[in-house]
């Protein structure tokens, strides 16, 4: 038999369980932000001191990159890192968001379907892979149509095009569907063509989500670093033209990284601020467009 | 320039559409078939269980397929209890408020971080730091950095779309927030957790930046924690890159594909089941 004063025993424990479990809830939840903070701190705090040493102007502008000679100018790979994530958003924003209208708007539940999972598993397949496909089949065949090595910012502005389309599909699909029906309904009942409510109601009323598609599509070019190692040739100056080749900043890291020591690798930690600096920045401008999306009736 | 009619532009329109889907859909499935071509007369049971050797020219990716298999194991043991914890967390004991956003702010920043960066901390806090050297401790606790916003997001999805009702007859016979939480929110959100889960898993054998530079590229068969190993990835970007052997590298990158195809079809399978339940 369960007295009150038993009853309310069991209760208090409980209760007291619930505070604990709470508390302890509250410090996992902390551990992605934790996370982040420690990266942060560990990849500036390896990374700075050398670009304050050299000075931030010749890190940034000098365009010679020769550890040997302590010559640490990051100008090409900055700009070779703009030019192939230009490249791939040439690439993937007309594709992504046509397959993102196409899947929205312009085809039946069944063709749905059988489209979507395959490009979700475009999300899937590995990135060296891809970067092999690019090694064995645009490689090649950029070298014997167009010239130049074929190793370049053309094939790795193809290839990071491709690897951007399920981030810029995923997200503008989600922020269509969202639009609410009645503006499509409103837009066909005044006499609108499909493709003019797209045009005209559809787009601007998902445009944040879309915008921020596009931003977190350039974030993962930026950062994609195997494929881009084996595509892009590498060669540490500013690229002349679309068929020449080219040296990200994620590439220098990683292809230097094995060997580095001392300053060497100190610099590949800066690289890695440069690279960082960008990548954040761009989160944040993807997370405050889509925040305004959200609080959008 | 005279403008098209409506009705000849929607047609134009949607051909234009469809193609570009369709150039999309295609490029995949080259891919795979491509990968599958080549690769698929190069398995066999032997090239499955046997140890490479000469560098991976001849034998088989047995030790690959372990040192991927310990390495994912670890990072999801420690990534899925912290990524469920917060999810758990954000949305039965939060409503909003500038604890809520901080916390989502950093798994979104966590998430857009380049595996490269990743690859580096990893490198610099556990492989010299703290001296676990290029092992599979290394590599896994990298690795399970990288999951944990995935784990996060898709954990939150799936808890939140269990239906308050539940919540409320369970608060309605007298149990607790965390009785609640375990006996009711958690069954009923698991098929959408292990989904997340699973998701995670296809990642962690597809990632090579990341683990390159923390779990190493040692050929020989793992025996701890400690041991440095080689994952499938890596092992076919060494093969691939340094053209040890294309035969070789094709037979890794078509078993890569088949286990990220069984990956999708699995989440596939299961997100539906998910998603009856609660339509």
């Amino acid at each position: 038999m369960d007295g009150p004063g038993k009853t309310r025993g069991r209760k208090n424990r409980l209760e007291r369980n619930d505070r604990l479990v709470r508390l302890a809830l509250l410090v996992v939840a902390f551990s992605a932000i934790s996370v982040l903070l420690v990266i942060t701190v560990f990849i500036v705090g390896q990374g700075t001191p050398i670009m304050f040493r050299y000075g931030l102007k010749s890190f940034l502008a000098g365009s010679s990159w020769y550890p040997s000679e302590k010559l640490f100018g990051l100008w090409p790979m900055i700009v070779g890192s703009l030019f192939v994530t230009a490249g791939a958003l040439v690439i993937g924003i007309p594709f992504g968001l046509s397959c993102a209208v196409v899947l929205t708007e312009f085809s039946s539940s069944r063709v749905r379907r059988i489209i979507k999972p395959i490009i979700e598993l475009l999300a899937g397949i590995p990135s060296v892979v891809y970067g092999f496909m690019g090694v064995v089949i645009l490689v090649p065949f950029i070298r014997n149509t167009l010239g130049g090595p074929g190793l370049s910012v053309l094939a790795a502005s193809i290839i990071l095009g491709i690897m951007i389309l399920p981030t810029i599909i995923s997200i503008s699909v989600d922020s269509l569907q969202a639009v609410p029906p009645s503006y499509r309904e409103g837009s066909i009942a005044l006499g609108a063509t499909r493709w003019q409510t797209v045009k005209m109601v559809l787009f601007p009323a998902a445009r944040s989500g879309i915008i921020a598609s596009i931003i977190l599509g350039m974030g993962r070019a930026i950062g994609e670093t195997m494929a881009t190692i084996m595509i892009a040739g590498n060669a540490a100056e500013v690229p002349r033209s679309l068929l020449a080749p080219v040296r990200t900043l994620t590439s220098n890291v990683a292809l230097e990284m094995g060997y580095a020591s001392g300053e060497h690798r100190e610099a590949l930690f800066a690289t890695g601020v440069v690279l960082f600096v960008i990548i954040m920045a761009l989160n944040t401008i993807a997370n405050v467009t889509s925040a305004r999306r959200r609080r959008q009736p | 320039m005279k403008r098209l009619g409506p009705r000849v532009e929607e047609k134009a329109v949607r051909i234009g559409l469809w193609t570009l889907t369709l150039i999309t859909v295609s490029v995949l499935l080259f891919i795979i078939v491509f990968i599958m071509r080549r690769g698929l007369p190069v398995l066999s049971l032997e090239f499955l269980t046997a140890n490479p050797t000469d560098m991976g020219k001849s034998g088989g990716i047995f030790s690959t397929i372990a040192g991927t298999g310990a390495l994912t194991v670890l990072a999801i043991l420690i990534a899925a209890p912290l990524g469920i914890g917060t999810a758990i967390y954000l949305t039965e004991y939060t409503w909003g408020g500038p604890v809520t956003r901080i916390i989502r702010f950093g798994a979104e920043c966590l998430a857009g971080i380049p595996s490269i960066i990743f690859g580096l901390f990893g490198f610099i806090l556990f492989v010299t730091k703290l001296k676990f050297g290029w092992s599979i401790l290394s590599g896994g606790l990298t690795l399970a950095f990288m999951l944990l916003p995935t784990i996060i997001r898709t954990s939150e999805e799936a808890i939140k779309s269990v239906p308050p009702a539940y919540r409320n007859v369970s608060f309605s016979l007298g149990s607790t927030k965390w009785q609640t939480v375990t006996r009711v929110v958690l069954p009923s959100a698991l098929p959408g957790i292990v989904t997340g889960i699973v998701l995670s898993v296809g990642r962690s054998i597809g990632e090579t930046a990341a683990t390159i530079f923390t779990a190493g590229s040692a050929l020989r068969m793992p025996t701890s924690i400690f041991s440095s190993t080689r994952t499938m990835s890596v092992h076919f970007y060494i093969l691939a890159r340094e053209g040890i052997s294309m035969s070789k590298a094709y037979g890794t990158a078509a078993i890569l594909i088949i286990a990220i195809l069984a990956i999708n079809v699995l989440t596939y399978y299961l997100m539906h089941r998910f998603i009856r339940r609660y339509s």
